[in-house]
């Protein structure tokens, strides 16, 4: 770091820097936003005028002028520190441009789209006697299979995850804690098609059961588990430990502590975690794709025959590939994200609503 | 090389709160003066707005005149970088740069400004540097090594090295000792007595021995109430200041009746 | 958690009565058996995976290795990862190039140059984008992205074909290309990589970033001298965690990719194919040998993303302990 600064940045010195004075000549404070404005400007009449096709390149074309003329302006008039200050600060904004034209293309794309078709109708028909090519059919067999696959995945995984945070907040010490935590760090990296391959050798090929609603859930466990370890051994650590020596002081034994005391107290945190870690699973496609196998109708028994859930069937309208077929994935798109940010609103909102007093 | 400072009517706000009101005072060139007063009295707060490193603080805020010489550090087009190369500063806790070498945290602020070109020149102006601030004969050996492996007093001292190679006109110091072990202290405080013959010093201290030992003025500083933001009480000759102060608060502070 | 801090001055009169040890250790036995369950899961995974993947390839007749087609229904079987894992590192790597820089910008925005009032909005945008299901990210690049790209890609065709890279044999095809995939993946991972490194901006101590500032540093220096040679670390593991997501992604590769088993310098040609996206591909059709072998590639996969996540892992851990001891 520091020999790379030797080399560029001593040949840009101020002349005599100490003798002059505290006041620079500086651009005046609407100049950022006039050179972007002149740049955007620019930027889109050489894209218009060259006749390029995508605007994307319009917007980097307008980038680069953008870069270029700050630099230039302000090594001019201020110096070439502050033109490379400038220049960092128009970077760092530029990404933060660049980081919402997605989600804003995205976000609105999904509902202008999914809109089309999505009513009342849509939500309580299954796709049973519906031709893929023509308009129709609903998701009400999606929506009961989500519920149901995350419902049994969070029936398995948050009482495991639960106990496994108690275990590594409350008693671990050893070396069993540091494996099963560095262990916990490594399964939340397992791509949700390994988790999916596992439970299908496991389950499926060895074991010779079906496809099921069921043995999609099993999947789903393996991916929520590590989830709610990390965010409920973060809670945990929070209840300070005062509370749990004044429980223990009056004779209460371990266990009851904390039940009694450290749950209650981190309760909201937890509820949290348990909710995000249920949002991320219900927007799971790959191991449904091949543990549930997807289906037409409405089944709802989780533990026989294929079912289907909201992401498996937007993948499966996509590959339908055709234009009323298109229409239903969006508008399950549209209700999966519903869903999804639902859920992280409630969260969020048990959060503030359930803040440890300690917190800020 | 050092200036005189001349403050009128200065307050400085942290968003609607404001910590210090009203101040006006002038520190002499090629001396120290202390800033001392209780906890919360704003001498700190004071003392960054000296080099306009209070804005930093999110909500941080001035008003007033800050005079440098003849030149207004809130001045209008007044560049605060451009200050702070000028009124260098040392703070509470050393904080040498921890992925740096000792060489490259002396270096630093020079190849920022780009004041020495060449490497015997930068060489020069480290072994220069580290020598003023008393450091030389303890790390001239390893000048390669992270600033981080210093003891405190050590990397006190690296710090105040780091603040004078830039030649700055002013050296503020924010309870430089407040955080070394007496020995350390003693060292810094020899250090400052040598400063003084080029820079001038401005040094807040909670200590009130520390401030009777190095500074020729001092300023008290005092919160008219709880809530209230702080104020100058008064500054005059040290030896005045703890022989005879003009303020009876003054006098209250430093026999020990409060703070 | 220190149970015996009490017990100094008043010594428990009696000794506890059985039934809440009992409590204690049946409460004990059941938290400490869910971790090692969770030990015991990873071990399934890696054991069953290995048992159904060597079935598999000893039945291969061609090397698993450097067979470019994927034949398992045919007799004898012939199948391997070639064009596999070639497809998945290179978008993984398009999309780290991508993703990591403009991570990095965002975190540094949000944490240095945004006004306060946007930052936290900003925050929890990066958030909600991280929420976002990958089948979503797949739906929009499928309808909406690959469309969209055809003319970067005509453009990129036209003035930098002369790099190999960026050479598109049939300029007319869709952008259903690698490098496509590697910008959705880009998009994805994005959020992954900026809420890791925004964290690490925020530790960066007060007292650096001061020093900096008190020589005269200008806002950018001093991200230079103080934010990014102490957040250094945390950036390549952050990275590492978003790496490890676009490996193993499947639907936004499956609704995008135009897969077929060619490798090939040739970014934007529509060929190619990833690992996870060739499983969901070929699942369907599979018969019970054809299970088997895709498994044998969900093993490879497997262990790529336990080297890489492990890495990070390890680097995050080192960094606390160098933290810690310089605080």
């Amino acid at each position: 770091m520091g020999h790379e600064m030797s080399e560029t940045l001593t040949q840009d010195a101020l002349p005599a820097s100490s003798l002059s004075p505290l006041a620079h000549r500086r651009i005046p404070r609407w100049a950022p936003a006039g050179i972007a404005v002149a740049a955007i400007a620019l930027g889109c009449g050489v894209g218009a005028a060259a006749g390029l096709a995508s605007h994307l390149q319009w917007g980097l074309i307008s980038l680069l002028l953008f870069v270029g003329l700050t630099y230039g302006i302000t090594a001019g008039v201020e110096g070439r520190r502050q033109a490379r200050d400038r220049v960092a600060t128009s970077l760092v904004w530029a990404c933060f441009v660049v980081a919402v034209v997605p989600l804003y293309s995205l976000l609105q794309t999904t509902i202008s789209k999914g809109v089309k078709v999505l009513d009342g109708n849509f939500l309580t028909h299954s796709m049973g006697g519906v031709i893929t090519t023509q308009p129709g059919g609903g998701v009400y067999h999606a929506v009961i299979g989500t519920l149901e696959q995350v419902g049994l995945a969070s029936l398995i995984a948050v009482p495991v995850g639960l106990l496994t945070a108690i275990y590594l907040v409350e008693y671990g010490r050893g070396k069993l804690a540091k494996v099963v935590t560095f262990f916990v760090d490594v399964m939340t990296g397992v791509p949700s098609i390994v988790a999916g391959l596992f439970i299908l050798a496991f389950w499926i090929i060895i074991l010779g059961f079906g496809y099921s609603g069921f043995a999609g859930a099993l999947a789903l466990a393996i991916l929520m588990m590590p989830v709610v370890v990390r965010s409920t051994e973060e809670m945990l650590k929070l209840v300070p430990n005062e509370l749990r020596e004044a429980s223990l002081a009056l004779g209460v034994p371990k266990w009851r502590t904390i039940l009694k005391v450290v749950l209650p107290t981190s309760i909201g945190g937890i509820l949290t975690g348990v909710m995000l870690a249920v949002a991320r699973i219900a927007g799971e496609t790959a191991p449904v794709l091949l543990l549930v196998f997807g289906n037409q109708l409405i089944n709802n028994n989780p533990f026989s025959g294929a079912q289907s859930s909201l992401p498996y069937y937007v993948y499966e309208q996509y590959t339908n590939g055709n234009d009323a077929s298109f229409d239903r994935a969006w508008a399950a798109a549209l209700v999966l994200i519903a869903f999804v940010m639902i859920l992280n609103l409630v969260a969020r909102g048990i959060a503030r609503w359930k803040a440890p007093k300690t917190g800020r | 090389m050092a200036k005189r400072i001349d403050v009128s009517g200065l307050s400085a706000y942290y968003g609607n709160h404001r910590a210090i009101e009203d101040i006006s005072m002038t520190v002499e060139p090629r001396s120290v003066t202390a800033f001392i007063g209780p906890s919360g009295c704003g001498k700190s707060t004071f003392l960054r707005t000296l080099n306009r490193m209070h804005e930093v603080t999110p909500g941080g805020r001035v008003e007033g005149k800050v005079m440098l010489d003849d030149e207004n550090l809130y001045g209008p087009g007044v560049d605060p970088v451009a200050v702070r190369r000028t009124v260098g500063m040392v703070f509470q806790r050393p904080n040498p740069f921890p992925t740096m070498s000792i060489y490259d945290n002396v270096a630093a602020g020079l190849r920022l400004n780009g004041t020495a070109r060449r490497k015997s020149e930068l060489d020069g102006i480290v072994e220069k540097s580290l020598k003023g601030a008393n450091l030389w004969n303890e790390v001239k050996d390893r000048l390669n090594k992270p600033g981080a492996g210093l003891s405190g007093g050590q990397q006190q001292r690296l710090c105040i090295a780091r603040a004078i190679a830039v030649e700055p006109q002013v050296l503020l110091m924010d309870e430089p000792c407040s955080a070394l072990d007496p020995i350390s202290t003693l060292a810094i405080e020899d250090l400052i007595g040598q400063l003084k013959e080029r820079f001038t010093i401005v040094i807040v201290t909670h200590n009130m021995q520390q401030a009777a030992r190095v500074s020729d003025r001092t300023a008290f500083f005092n919160l008219a109430g709880v809530g209230q933001p702080g104020r100058l009480i008064e500054i005059d000759e040290t030896q005045r200041i703890f022989s005879n102060p003009s303020v009876q608060a003054t006098e209250d502070y430093i026999s020990g009746r409060f703070g | 958690m220190d149970i015996v801090s009490t017990s100094g001055e008043h010594p428990p009169p009696s000794r506890q009565p059985a039934a809440t040890r009992l409590g204690d250790r049946v409460f004990l036995g059941l938290s400490r058996g869910s971790g090692i369950l969770l030990l015991v899961i990873m071990a399934a995974i890696a054991v069953f995976l290995t048992v159904r993947a060597i079935h598999a390839i000893s039945l291969d007749h061609s090397n698993f290795f450097t067979t470019y087609e994927w034949n398992a229904s045919l007799n004898p079987p012939s199948f391997g990862i070639a064009v596999l894992a070639y497809g998945t590192l290179v978008s993984s790597l398009i999309a780290m190039l991508i993703a990591v820089p403009i991570s990095v910008g965002i975190a540094l925005f949000i944490t240095h140059y945004a006004p306060r009032r946007l930052a936290s909005p900003l925050a929890y945008l990066v958030d909600l984008l991280a929420a976002v299901p990958s089948i979503v990210y797949g739906l929009w690049g499928g309808l909406y992205l690959v469309p969209h790209l055809q003319g970067l890609n005509l453009w990129l065709n036209d003035y930098l074909s002369w790099t190999g890279v960026f050479h598109k044999s049939d300029p007319n095809s869709a952008a259903r290309s690698l490098f496509t995939v590697g910008i959705l993946l880009a998009i994805m991972i994005v959020p992954i990589i900026t809420n890791v490194t925004r964290e690490v901006f925020r530790q960066v101590p007060k007292a650096h970033e001061e020093a900096a500032l008190a020589l005269g540093a200008t806002r950018w220096e001093v991200v230079r001298m103080s934010v990014l040679p102490f957040a250094r670390s945390g950036i390549i593991s952050a990275s590492m965690l978003g790496l490890g997501r676009a490996l193993g992604e499947t639907m936004a590769v499956a609704t995008v990719l135009s897969a077929s088993p060619v490798l090939t310098q040739r970014l934007l040609d529509p060929v190619g194919g990833t690992f996870a996206q060739n499983i969901a591909a070929k699942f369907a059709e599979a018969d019970n040998f054809g299970r088997d072998a895709l498994i044998a590639s969900g093993l490879v996969l497997f262990v790529i993303t336990l080297l890489v996540n492990g890495a990070a892992r390890l680097i995050i851990a080192r960094r606390r302990e160098y933290s810690g001891a310089a605080l």
